[in-house]
């Protein structure tokens, strides 16, 4: 047996190594240990896609100023090869991309750091300039639906609020009469609440924002309307009707200016990604340099898109801890040796108890029906290829029975690994022909057991904080996992499986 | 329900982490695996060595070899199917017979046509290889063990199952399959395991499910008259497994048949722990002393001799570490 002086002294090099970084990244850049609420920074990233047509290229992008309620504590613009610059007109802030040549594809960044500021809302208090009451064009027959729909809104309301939100309801009534039918197949709701205030000659302004939800990719702006009711204005939600601007909306214009103008580019768009950071503004204000030298391990530089992946994937090596020490220490019979940390991963977008059943349903149903496919004597390739379409197909009619039930959101069901689940119906049903039924309850709660205990771990918020900001902390993990693979002692569920031998000779 | 590591421990009891590290890991070339992985390969090369197998009627190889198998009336009426490259006894059938073109099993249940061309189909398929890879049939003659030794097992044949550690058949136990086994010889589905003194091939315990036992549970037989025949050529057999396949670590499962002796079934690089417990006595101790050998002995005769002289039961309570090393 070769010396196990070198692999220890390895090992004790990566738990080193991990604890020093983290350490310096703890005191140089601030980056906190635990999570904590009150510290935390958006991320938003807005991402403008467009093909250019080979000729200058001009794109400004509407920027949010003084947002209600949050500060921007920095912004920056990832722009291959175009200048930029921030431009202030009319009080409004726009962001312009300028390139004297650009061809294909591009895609530009705007990166802006926001905290919460609990002082004072001044929700832009400013008086209604006059052009906020446009005339009103409507064409027939959508002219007469207007003015009745405002005529009977009107009878049951008598401030601008109440008017609003009688508007409001039967604008997002389940059943709309027919004259709002008529209205909403020509434009979306804010615009149509927009246009009958100002029919009823109420100063009243569209806006648009961001609703700020940890680790969102591809969103829109949301639209709001906002009207004048003689003293201050009042911010509504189209949809809901809920009055005010909502704690976690971002505004991000206001008025009617244009979002997004491209010069010399044609398919453009803007979609936005949002994260939670639990970084200090502080460190982050002053990130540019300070982050070079530690930087090469920092994750923040990705675009916040890439960032919520990483999130997910430097979770698994946890997953991929608890499956080594359920394996080697416990002893733990699984199906398929990281299956159970697929299955976690899925359970994080489910939560716990929706996903445990689902999965649950999902194998045992599948093994019924995997019982008539044995009896079809199919080949393996098509018979395996068969059970991946029956795992959809039975994901499906789950969703849908669960949605109508009100149970859960069908949609989260859909993260499941299919092939994983259809591989896993598969080997435990041939466990089931060879063995017993026993042995399959044995080998799926073994699995089941070890995907939830990385579960519990995955989610864990002190488990997600540090490994998405102290990615080094991982090699502290590697070197737990290279030491569980050098354990020779006995397995817990040995002592269990040899307990025969403590009986007198 | 539980025991202490330190009690283990003290019994020399190998665990499996320890097994695949120290002694698989180790010993075993991965490179050598295929040859015990295939049951055909495995076969050709036992015969060069003159360690006999049972007699092969045929290879189907593919969906059209099987059904031609299965309609063909010159098939024979009794046979056994093997999967090439299966392993701890899945997917192996055994025809004790017909009727009216159905075949019977040994535990007398009807298979149809149909039925055996579906599962000759799945062993094509690879439905019991360990990479899921396209597989073989095999068919190969029935064993017969002889009024004297089936009379222990109740269905199925009693086999050998020999732990050679560098060439050293360090322990040996008997299968017996039983009612609750379903006829299988799989100790974990109740098979009874009956550890054998290394020197005489005689019972020296037996357990089933865990517990001691002194008498099959169907044929009621006292399991300590038990003994192996011809048990010097079977350990001269399976020792010559190791100049074969040169797998320190090795698990040799062998029948006796009546009429031709030994034969080799087939050929474990990942042998299991269950003969601790069918011997009641822990393996590390005579690893350990194999291991600690000064001087290697070069021939198959003259390991069996050794193992004979260190690890009979007379006398040796605990294994072989309290004799000094064989010089």
């Amino acid at each position: 047996m070769p010396s196990r002086v070198p692999f220890y002294a390895g090992l004790a090099t990566l738990v080193l190594a991990g604890a020093v970084l983290a350490w310096l990244r703890h005191a140089e850049l601030g980056v906190p240990w635990l999570p904590g609420e009150d510290r935390s920074v958006w991320l938003v990233e807005a991402r403008v896609d467009f093909r250019a047509d080979g000729e200058p290229v001009l794109v400004s992008l509407d920027l949010p100023r003084n947002p209600p309620g949050f500060e921007v504590v920095s912004e920056q613009a990832a722009s291959p090869g175009f200048g930029f610059s921030m431009v202030e007109e009319e009080g409004d802030r726009r962001g312009e991309w300028s390139v004297r040549e650009a061809s294909g594809l591009t895609t530009l960044y705007y990166k802006a750091q926001v905290v919460r500021q609990s002082s004072g809302d001044d929700r832009g208090e400013a008086p209604p300039p006059q052009q906020d009451i446009e005339p009103v064009f409507w064409e027939e027959p959508q002219a007469t639906a207007a003015s009745e729909l405002l005529a009977e809104a009107r009878r049951h309301s008598s401030t601008p609020e109440s008017l609003a939100r009688e508007l409001i309801k039967r604008l997002s009534a389940d059943r709309p009469d027919q004259n709002t039918r008529l209205l909403l197949d020509t434009r979306a709701k804010a615009r149509i609440l927009k246009q009958l205030l100002n029919q009823a000659e109420i100063p009243a302004r569209l806006a648009t924002g961001l609703r700020l939800e940890d680790a969102r990719r591809r969103q829109k702006l949301q639209t709001f309307v906002e009207l004048y009711n003689g003293e201050q204005w009042r911010f509504f939600d189209p949809e809901s009707g809920e009055q005010g601007v909502p704690d976690n909306l971002l505004l991000w214009q206001r008025g009617t200016k244009s979002l997004l103008d491209v010069m010399g580019g044609q398919d453009s768009r803007v979609s936005f990604s949002i994260l939670r950071q639990t970084v200090p503004s502080l460190g982050l204000a002053s990130s540019s340099e300070a982050l070079g030298d530690l930087g090469l391990f920092g994750l923040y530089q990705l675009p916040i898109e890439e960032q919520g992946m990483f999130r997910i994937l430097l979770l698994l090596p946890l997953g991929a801890l608890v499956v080594a020490f359920m394996r080697i220490m416990v002893g733990v019979p699984t199906s398929g040796t990281f299956m159970p940390v697929l299955i976690a991963v899925a359970f994080l977008q489910t939560s716990l108890l929706p996903g445990v059943l689902t999965f649950v349903t999902i194998v045992a149903l599948g093994l019924l029906l995997r019982g008539y496919l044995s009896l079809l004597n199919l080949l393996l390739v098509a018979r395996i290829s068969a059970l991946i379409i029956l795992v959809i197909f039975l994901t499906s009619v789950i969703s849908v029975v669960g949605y109508g039930l009100g149970l859960n959101p069908g949609n989260t069901i859909t993260f499941f690994p299919i092939v994983i689940l259809a591989w896993t119906i598969e080997r435990l049903s041939i466990l089931w022909e060879e063995e017993s039924a026993q042995e399959v309850l044995k080998q799926g709660g073994g699995s089941l057991l070890v995907a939830v205990l990385a579960y519990l771990l995955m989610q864990d918020p002190i488990a997600g904080h540090l490994s998405f900001n102290f990615p080094e902390l991982h090699l502290i993990v590697l070197a737990a996992i290279l030491f569980m693979g050098q354990y020779t002692g006995y397995r817990l569920t040995e002592l269990h499986r040899f307990r025969a031998m403590s009986e007198p000779d | 329900m539980w025991i202490k590591p330190a009690a283990l421990r003290r019994q020399g009891m190998l665990g499996m982490n320890r097994r695949n590290l120290e002694f698989i890991g180790h010993y075993n070339s991965r490179a050598s695996y295929p040859l015990v992985d295939d049951k055909l390969r495995t076969r050709r090369l036992a015969e060069q060595y003159g360690i006999a197998s049972p007699r092969l009627i045929s290879v189907l190889r593919t969906q059209h070899d099987a059904r031609a198998f299965v309609r063909s009336p010159d098939s024979p009426a009794r046979f056994v199917i093997k999967p090439g490259r299966g392993a701890g006894g899945k997917g192996i059938m055994v025809i004790q017979g017909r009727s009216d073109g159905d075949f019977l099993k040994a535990s007398g249940e009807q298979l149809s046509r149909t039925d055996l061309e579906r599962d000759l189909s799945n062993i094509l398929a690879g439905l019991y290889s360990l990479s899921g890879q396209p597989d073989v049939a095999l068919v190969e003659d029935v064993i017969e063990p002889g009024p004297d030794f089936t009379a222990w097992s109740h269905e199925g044949v009693p086999d050998v199952r020999i732990l050679l550690f560098q060439g050293y058949p360090v322990m040996a136990m008997v299968r017996l399959s039983t009612h609750r086994s379903d006829g299988k010889a799989n100790l974990h589905k109740g098979a009874v395991g009956v550890g054998l003194d290394i020197a005489s091939g005689r019972c020296r315990h037996a357990v089933q499910f865990n517990h001691r036992v002194s008498h099959h549970p169907d044929t009621g037989h006292a399991l300590n008259n038990l003994s192996v025949p011809d048990w010097h050529p079977l350990l001269m057999q399976a020792a010559w497994c190791y100049e074969a396949t040169g797998l320190g670590y090795l698990g040799v499962d062998l029948v006796i048949d009546e009429h031709q002796g030994p034969l080799l079934l087939e050929l474990n690089a990942r042998p299991g722990l269950a003969i601790q417990i069918a011997n009641g006595q822990g393996l590390l101790p005579r690893l350990r002393h194999i291991e600690t050998l000064s001087g290697p002995h070069l021939t198959p005769r003259d390991r069996v001799d050794h193992v004979i002289e260190q690890f009979a039961a007379s006398g040796l309570s605990n294994g072989g570490n309290t004799h000094p090393p064989h010089a």
